[in-house]
C-alpha cells in the first residue's frame, strides 16, 4: 500500500463531518451577533477549507504550517475565523467581536491578523499573489506549497486568467489552487447568466494547469486529488459544492449570499445541523 | 534616468539576492539587460499582463523578496491600479513600482501613454511613498534607498533618458522625505520635481537677470511631503514659484498653497502645471510640455521676468 492510499485510509471521514457541522454551528452563532455576513459562500467551502487545514497543509514539530493557505474568496472568510479560532491561532474574544469596533476581523480577512495570508476581499486578486508566493518559494528552493482557494466567480476576472497564465509560464508545481464551483454569483445562477463561462476543466488545461473537477464537500475526494496529482505544473481543482450547505432554506438561494438569518431562521438552521449531526 | 536605475539595480542586485525585477512586456534597458543574463530566475516577465506584475510583487515580498515592478508609468498604475491599491498598499509591502517615463515624456505616443496624473494619484493611496528624481544622481541615490527600505510600497517615478546632471552643485544630499536645495538664492524659491527641472534652471537664470538671486529647490519626495521644510521656504522667501509635470488636481502646486494658507504665509505664490486636459499635440518631450503652457518664456512672461 503506497503513502498516499495510507494517508486517505487514515483520514477520519466522521471527524471531519462533525468538525464541519461545529463550524457552521459557530458561524450561525455569530450571525446573531452581526447584521450581515456571508453565511452562504461560507458554507459551499467548509469542507475544502477544513480538509486544507485539517490534513492537507503540513504543519511543524510546533503546530505552525509549513504550507500557506490563502482565502482569495474573502467573502468565505468565517470559516476560516472558525477554523483558526478551534486552533487557537485566533480566540474566542476575536471572534465575539467580529465586525465591532473593538475587534479585529472584519467580513474580509486582512492581512497580518494571525493565520491570514493575505488582505482579500476584492475579487482576483488571491491567484496573483498567491503565484508570487510560490515563485518566491521556488526561488528558496523550499518545498512549500501554496494553496489558494478561489470562489468561480473570481474567475470571471481577467486578473485572474493572468495568474493563470503566468503561473503555468513558471511552472508552479507548488501551487494549487481549489475553485469553490457553487456556480452562484451574488446575482443569479453563472451557468444561467454566463454560459461560456463553462466548461472548466478542459479552459484550465488550456492554460496549461493540471485540473481535476470533485465534489467539494467530500474531504476524501478532493485529498486523493492533490495526493495524486501528476506534478510539473500548477493545479486546480474544481470543487462542485453547493451555495448555503447544509440548512435546507439557503441552499441555492441568492440572497443567503449577504443575508444574516433572523431568529426563526437561526433556531431552523441549528435544528438541521443538529439533525446532520445524529 | 533609465540608464542610471539600471546600473544601480545591477548593482544592488549582485549583492542582494532577495532583489528581483518583474517588467511586463518592456525591453530592459542597459544593466538590466545584463542582470536578466546574468540572474535568468530574478529577472520575470509577465508579458502584457500588468495585474498579474503587481501581484505577483506582493506575494513575493511577503515571502521575504524584494521585488520592483518596473514598465512604462502608465502601464504601472493605471491598468493594475486596485492591486497596487489593494495587493501593496493596503498589505503595506516593501515593494518599488517603476514608472518609466511618468509625466508625458512618452510625448509623441498619445495621452494613452501619458502618466500626466500619476504624481497625484500615486499621493492619494496610503501608505505609498512617491519618489520623483529630477536627474541620474537623484535616481542612483533613490533606487538604492528603495533597495535597502521596509517601510513599504514606493512608486518611484523616472524620466526616459538624456537627463542632464544638475545636482553637481547641490549643496544638499538626497535624503528621503527632505527637500533638496540644488542651488541657493535669497529672493526666489523654485520648487519643481521630475524632468521638467531643467526648465526651472532656466527659469532661475531670468530671475537672475532681473536681479533677483534665487534658489532650486527639487521636491523628490512627494510623499510623505516635507511639510515642514516647505513651511520654512513660504516664511523665508518673498516668492515661491512651482514648476510641474502633474495634472493640476492633486499636485504638489495644490498642496503647498494649502501648507501657505495654514502657515498664514504672505508670500507670492505662482504655480505652473500640466493642464487638466488630454491635449492632442505630438511632438517632443519639450513640445507637449511647452503645449501644456510650460514653455518658459511663456512661465517668463506670466512672471513678469524678460
Amino acid at each position: 500500500m503506497d503513502a498516499r492510499v495510507a494517508r486517505l485510509n487514515s483520514f477520519d471521514v466522521d471527524a471531519a463531518q462533525r468538525r464541519c457541522l461545529r463550524y457552521r454551528r459557530r458561524i450561525l452563532d455569530i450571525s446573531q451577533q452581526v447584521g450581515a455576513l456571508h453565511i452562504a459562500p461560507a458554507f459551499s467551502c467548509t469542507e475544502i477549507t477544513d480538509v486544507l487545514y485539517n490534513s492537507l497543509m503540513r504543519q511543524e514539530a510546533n503546530g505552525a504550517y509549513h504550507d500557506v493557505f490563502l482565502m482569495s474568496k474573502g467573502h468565505g472568510c468565517m470559516v476560516q475565523y472558525v477554523i483558526l479560532e478551534e486552533q487557537g491561532v485566533l480566540s474566542r474574544e476575536d471572534l465575539d467581536a467580529y465586525c465591532k469596533p473593538n475587534g479585529r476581523l472584519g467580513a474580509h480577512p486582512d492581512y497580518e491578523t494571525p493565520g491570514i495570508a493575505a488582505s482579500t476581499g476584492s475579487l482576483g486578486h488571491g491567484l496573483g499573489i498567491a503565484t508570487g508566493q510560490a515563485y518566491a518559494e521556488k526561488l528558496k528552493a523550499s518545498d512549500v506549497l501554496i494553496y489558494c482557494l478561489l470562489s468561480d466567480g473570481e474567475f470571471q476576472e481577467g486578473s485572474t486568467w493572468e495568474a493563470m497564465m503566468m503561473a503555468a509560464n513558471l511552472k508552479l508545481d507548488n501551487l494549487i489552487a481549489f475553485m469553490d464551483f457553487n456556480d452562484f454569483g451574488g446575482l443569479e445562477r453563472m451557468s444561467d447568466g454566463h454560459p461560456a463561462f463553462y466548461p472548466l476543466v478542459p479552459k484550465a488545461e488550456s492554460f496549461g494547469w493540471e485540473a481535476v473537477e470533485v465534489d467539494g464537500h467530500d474531504e476524501l475526494a478532493m485529498q486523493e486529488a492533490v495526493l495524486s496529482r501528476r506534478g510539473g505544473r500548477p493545479m486546480l481543482v474544481v470543487c462542485r459544492t453547493v451555495k448555503g450547505k447544509g440548512i435546507s432554506f439557503m441552499e441555492n438561494v441568492a440572497i443567503w449570499h449577504y443575508r444574516s438569518p433572523n431568529k426563526e431562521e437561526y433556531q431552523q438552521g441549528l435544528k438541521e445541523l443538529a439533525a446532520a449531526a445524529r | 534616468m533609465r540608464n542610471r536605475f539600471a546600473d544601480t539595480f545591477y548593482e544592488l542586485g549582485k549583492a542582494d539576492p532577495r532583489l528581483c525585477v518583474v517588467v511586463a512586456d518592456i525591453s530592459p534597458a542597459g544593466s538590466i539587460a545584463k542582470f536578466r543574463n546574468e540572474f535568468p530566475h530574478r529577472f520575470i516577465n509577465t508579458g502584457v499582463s500588468e495585474q498579474i506584475m503587481i501581484g505577483m510583487t506582493a506575494g513575493m515580498a511577503q515571502r521575504g523578496l524584494k521585488p520592483f515592478a518596473y514598465t512604462i508609468a502608465t502601464f504601472t498604475l493605471y491598468r493594475p491600479f486596485e492591486m497596487v491599491r489593494d495587493d501593496l498598499c493596503y498589505q503595506n509591502l516593501p515593494v518599488t513600482i517603476v514608472g518609466v517615463g511618468g509625466g508625458v515624456n512618452y510625448s509623441t505616443l498619445g495621452a494613452t501613454h501619458h502618466a500626466q496624473e500619476d504624481v497625484a494619484i500615486a499621493s492619494a493611496i496610503p501608505n505609498l511613498s512617491v519618489i520623483a528624481p529630477c536627474e541620474p544622481s537623484e535616481v542612483e541615490a533613490a533606487t538604492r534607498w528603495c533597495a535597502l527600505q521596509e517601510r513599504g510600497p514606493v512608486y518611484l517615478r523616472l524620466g526616459k533618458a538624456g537627463e542632464p546632471d544638475l545636482s553637481k552643485a547641490a549643496p544638499d544630499p538626497w535624503i528621503f522625505g527632505t527637500l533638496r536645495r540644488l542651488r541657493v538664492g535669497s529672493d526666489v524659491c523654485i520648487l519643481s520635481y521630475g524632468p521638467i527641472m531643467k526648465r526651472a534652471f532656466a527659469l532661475a537664470q531670468r530671475f537672475e537677470a532681473a536681479g533677483k538671486s534665487t534658489t532650486i529647490v527639487s521636491v523628490h519626495t512627494l510623499k510623505p511631503l516635507d511639510c515642514d521644510g516647505l513651511a520654512r521656504i513660504l516664511q523665508t522667501y518673498a516668492q515661491v514659484v512651482i514648476i510641474e509635470e502633474c495634472a493640476p488636481n492633486g499636485s504638489l502646486a495644490m498642496r503647498v498653497k494649502e501648507l501657505a494658507w495654514n502657515a498664514n504665509a504672505t508670500c507670492r505664490i505662482d504655480t505652473f502645471t500640466l493642464k487638466d486636459a488630454f491635449i492632442h499635440c505630438y511632438g517632443s518631450h519639450d513640445d507637449i510640455l511647452d503645449a501644456h503652457g510650460l514653455a518658459v518664456r511663456d512661465l517668463s512672461a506670466h512672471l513678469g521676468l524678460q
